[in-house]
């Protein structure tokens, strides 16, 4: 096959960077044409990631519409982007997301007290070209620099148009996302020097080949040759961070608060998965051993992270903490769901990544909705806000009940299978499922207590009372997010036969070191 | 019994581009005192004509593998390559210089022949093939910038800078020849080829009492690179002599005497002494653990100080000793064999990219200094990215290349050293070496959040000159090209063979 055609990933890559340069040729005086010209372009990488989607191939368990092309051949770094069903659902997610994201803030008001209009844009498409160049590199040089490079216009969007705290929450999650990544970085040129390429189909060959061996011989073991284990670390605890899993989230609550209402829709609807695609992505078929041999521990921390975040988030008194919290939780199932290292589970996992970027995504563009009214997102400040607006309390009501796992939503979908999974494991079991389906319960807790809180009750407060109805800019943004809700829940099949063959495959090359498959393991081996 | 060399025998052609720039340099010193002191200006554009004629040069006998009189001094890609980033370093320097000098009032018309003679200086070492050329190419370095540190007096901080200097650096440069005077006592030559021969033969024979003399030779070598390389411990006088200087002196010499110290070491340690090991059939040489220590220390050291800093310059200070650290791990790399070529590569490499990017920040602080040399604190940043957005984004990839965030130069740069430091095995080194890049994000960082995050009146950068600026955005290219297209420096670099025989 000739990968060195352009592919259409390409052109859905560097979209956006087109998009860049168009506007940094625009004046700052333009304000209106910077927005729109953004909007654009995050518009026309939406549909091109469309395209893919038409053009995919379910039954191909490999990557699709690859294309390579040699960048440093010396030192085996190559140009190499391709899709499958593990990253197709999470390009279109990203796509999907910043079209909302960028809408969502053409009215913000931090845009107009702090300015930098055409920065703030730049770098919207800056983070857009990055976090889809982390679901398409195939290249692990390639994918670290795009994992990099997310974290910069993040920043700048914490920092420059932040909340009150913001140099604070933007130096910690700058800096404790980059201690993560960096001890990824020397995991990465460990297997890139073992393997004499850093193309991951490659070393993902040689590794079920038996070709590339890295050895393992228990959890921590201090044997210099036993290096899975440390390398298995390497990238999980660059991918946990950024999930976040418990005990690693504290940068989340402080960053989702401070950020910008799209800051924050980006960070909770796509930059999180960039972790838990990681880990399917590199840890599970890199380190089949090793992630058989962790799969337990993880999850015992997806699971005190579900409940953790679950009971936290009920004791905060600010929305946005709240939601940021309810991450904490929901991404907990999504990990629980890939550590169960069976199809059902990571299956679910991958869908629960989508359905929480839609849900969490759309309860922080809501709470934006609010802070632009009322410029407070204290719990106390509302109650009965269903009574002053609506038509907003009616889709709040759908997109809280979506994210708490209401039958017939998309949330539903995506933890039930997780749970089904994580039940039929080899490696958990039944506990783990109790004390996550316990989470199920406390979500339903926390997310209700937020609606009453909010919009059920007297409209009492006199700043409420007032409130200026929804811009037709706001709800443009929430329709979309609305009809995904209900078609995954309602159709969850083409969902799921996306990515069924790639499941399957990486399913089938980590199940084979389970423990009662050992015997049949080292008999292989012997045959080779 | 001595023969007259025949002129043809010396073989000068090799040593064009260096040779040139001595003798230009020589000649300009003398043209200079015919230029009227208001016009000084053209001084400095005779100057960066040279560099520019010395620069063509090179690249037209980039190829060439030669050596000339008689394998004293060799030309090899290695030089080449080191002879682009010293003359790039030079002609960014004198950019920065012109302005700065009129307004500081210190313009004298000897300054650019003196870089000139420091860049000759450091293009010698990388040139040398032999130990008594190491050390004419360290004085030819170190003297003029003596000279230039303390070009602002009667300034105190700057006499101080330059006294301390000549002092450190006078002491360093007897290390280095008591070092060069012992392996000449254990192996009867000061050519490094011959030494490398001489050392095989030393360390096959069991017992051998030249073993010693030859450890403690390399060990006073190394300090005494150690101290031009600002590396930990030899590091003390960086802060001050950093501080003290002229902030383009500062600059120039941030880089270029690193260049000319990393030349040395590599050309001493990778072509003289590979086979250095205690124990016949060893693998790695004796001196990688050394350095390995020492790299670790500076890399801790440089970059937990530099956390503490108010002061731009000597932030920068710290940072570079911090970047020494890095060059280090490479250095350590090659002590593995096999490794050689490759820790080489990545060593050169890392500091084409420091060198581009160190540049520029110095170029933005000493955009915003003042008149009397004052507003180089790093409070003074406050406010840039409202008063000269452009000139702040620009300092931003600076401050992002210098932690090494990707589509950067200094990423690539990281991301060769870290790679040939595991390649040697060297893994606890390569975690020191990641572990103090995030720490040293801390303080990048933090200049990044003066001038975008916090709110305040924008210094008017009042030294952003015309010259200033270009100096900007060469560095500024040259940070960013090389980051989103690193194999226009690999490709130049992967000629590079220091290794005499492959192991």
């Amino acid at each position: 096959m000739d990968t060195s055609a352009l592919s259409l990933i390409t052109v859905v890559l560097f979209l956006p960077v087109v998009g860049l340069i168009v506007l940094l040729f625009m004046r700052e005086e333009q304000a209106e044409n910077i927005k729109w010209t953004a909007f654009g372009f995050s518009i026309a990488t939406f549909i091109a990631s469309l395209l893919l989607w038409i053009g995919f191939d379910n039954s191909e368990p490999g990557l699709q519409m690859v294309q390579r092309l040699d960048f440093l051949p010396t030192f085996g770094i190559s140009y190499y982007v391709g899709i499958d069903g593990l990253s197709l659902l999470l390009v279109i997610l990203t796509t999907f997301i910043m079209p909302l994201a960028i809408l969502s803030s053409f009215r913000a008001h931090v845009l107009h007290e702090r300015g930098r209009v055409k920065l703030y844009f730049m770098f919207m498409l800056l983070l857009e070209w990055a976090m889809i160049g982390v679901f398409v590199a195939q290249d692990l040089f390639i994918f670290y620099v795009f994992w990099e490079v997310t974290l910069v216009p993040m920043y700048f969007l914490i920092g420059i148009w932040g909340a009150e705290q913001r140099v604070y929450a933007a130096v910690k999650f700058f800096l404790y996302t980059m201690a993560g990544s960096i001890l990824m970085l020397l995991a990465i040129l460990y297997v890139g020097t073992a393997a004499g390429t850093f193309a991951v189909p490659e070393i993902i060959a040689g590794v079920n080949a038996g070709t590339l061996v890295f050895p393992f011989s228990g959890l921590l073991s201090l044997d210099p040759v036993s290096v899975q284990s440390f390398l298995f670390l390497g990238f999980l605890i660059a991918f946990a961070i950024k999930v976040p899993i418990w005990p690693l989230h504290s940068w989340l609550p402080d960053a989702h608060v401070q950020a910008p209402t799209a800051g924050s829709v980006i960070l909770a609807g796509v930059l999180l998965k960039m972790g838990t695609y990681g880990i399917v992505r590199f840890c599970l078929p890199l380190f089949p051993e090793a992630s058989v041999a962790w799969a337990p521990y993880v999850a015992l921390l997806a699971v005190i992270g579900i409940i953790y975040g679950a009971w936290v988030s009920y004791a905060q008194t600010d929305v946005k903490k709240l939601v940021a919290y309810s991450s904490v939780s929901h991404l907990g199932f999504v990990v629980l769901g890939i550590f169960a290292l069976n199809a059902a589970g990571i299956q679910g996992g991958i869908l629960q990544m989508v359905n929480h970027g839609i849900s969490t995504g759309g309860l922080f563009l809501l709470v934006g909705m609010l802070y632009e009214r009322r410029h407070t997102k204290a719990l106390d400040a509302f109650g009965g806000i269903w009574k002053a607006l609506p038509l907003y309390g009616a889709i709040s009501l759908i997109v809280t009940l979506s994210s708490m796992g209401l039958p017939g939503l998309n949330g539903f979908v995506g933890e039930f299978t997780i749970l089904l999974g994580s039940f039929g494991s080899e490696v958990l079991g039944f506990f783990f499922t109790l004390f996550a389906t316990l989470g199920v319960i406390l979500a339903a807790v926390y997310m209700l207590y937020m609606f009453q809180k909010v919009y059920m009750g007297e409209l009492d407060k006199e700043e409420n009372k007032n409130l200026e109805p929804l811009h037709w800019q706001e709800i443009a943004v929430m329709i979309p997010i609305l009809i995904a809700i209900f078609w995954i829940g309602l159709q969850p099949a083409p969902f799921f036969s996306t990515m069924d063959a790639s499941v399957n495959k990486v399913v089938r090359d980590v199940e084979v070191y389970f423990p009662e498959n050992a015997d049949t393991v080292a008999l292989s081996m012997g045959e080779k | 019994m001595f023969e007259v060399p025949v002129l043809a025998d010396l073989n000068l052609g090799v040593t064009l581009p260096s040779v040139f720039l001595a003798l230009y340099a020589t000649v300009l010193l003398a043209v200079d005192i015919f230029i009227p002191s208001e016009h000084k200006i053209r001084t400095a554009w005779l100057a960066l004509a040279g560099i520019v004629v010395s620069f063509v040069l090179n690249l037209m006998t980039y190829n060439t593998v030669d050596s000339a009189f008689f394998g004293m001094f060799t030309a090899d890609p290695f030089s080449a390559f080191l002879n682009i980033i010293s003359l790039v370093t030079a002609f960014i320097s004198i950019l920065l210089s012109v302005d700065y000098l009129k307004r500081a009032g210190i313009e004298r018309g000897e300054f650019y022949p003196l870089i000139l003679f420091t860049t000759t200086g450091i293009m010698f070492m990388g040139h040398a093939n032999d130990l008594i050329v190491i050390f004419v190419g360290l004085e030819l370095l170190s003297i003029p910038l003596y000279v230039m540190a303390a070009l602002r007096y009667p300034d105190l901080k700057s006499e101080e800078s330059g006294i301390k200097y000549f002092i450190l650096g006078a002491f360093a440069s007897a290390f280095f020849v008591y070092g060069s005077a012992l392996i000449y006592g254990a192996t009867g030559t000061t050519n490094l080829p011959e030494i490398f021969q001489s050392v095989s033969v030393i360390t096959a024979t069991e017992g051998n009492s030249s073993m010693m003399i030859l450890l403690m030779g390399a060990g006073l070598a190394i300090v005494g690179l150690g101290f031009k390389v600002a590396a930990v411990p030899f590091h003390m006088w960086t802060p001050d002599v950093y501080e003290g200087a002229p902030t383009p002196v500062t600059a120039f010499m941030s880089v270029g005497a690193k260049i000319g110290g990393f030349a040395a070491l590599l050309r001493i340690l990778i072509v003289g002494l590979p086979m250095l090991v205690i124990l016949d059939g060893q693998t790695t040489a004796a001196w990688q653990q050394t350095i390995a220590l020492i790299a670790a220390a500076t890399l801790i050291i440089g970059n937990l100080v530099a956390i503490a800093q108010t002061n731009i310059k000597r932030m920068l200070a710290y940072s570079s000793i911090a970047h020494a650290g890095y060059v280090l791990m490479a250095i350590a790399a090659a002590g593995t064999l096999g490794i050689g070529d490759k820790a080489a590569q990545s060593a050169v490499v890392y500091l084409m990219s420091y060198m581009f990017t160190n540049l520029g920040a110095f170029a933005v602080a000493l955009a915003i200094e003042k008149n009397d040399g004052t507003g180089t604190n790093i409070s003074d940043f406050v406010g840039l990215g409202k008063s000269k957005p452009a000139l702040a984004l620009m300092m931003t990839v600076f401050m992002l290349s210098l932690t090494g965030i990707p589509l950067t130069s200094g990423f690539i740069g990281k991301w060769m050293v870290f790679q040939a430091t595991m390649e040697s095995g060297l893994v606890g080194l390569a975690i020191v070496g990641v572990v103090t890049s995030v720490a040293s994000a801390f303080y990048y960082v933090r200049i990044i959040v003066n001038m975008f995050l916090k709110d305040g009146e924008g210094d008017p950068a009042a030294g952003a000159t015309q010259y200033v600026n270009w100096a900007v955005y060469v560095s500024f290219a040259g940070t960013v090209l090389l980051g989103i297209f690193p194999f226009l420096m690999l490709n130049l670099a992967n000629p590079i063979t220091l290794a005499v025989i492959a192991p």
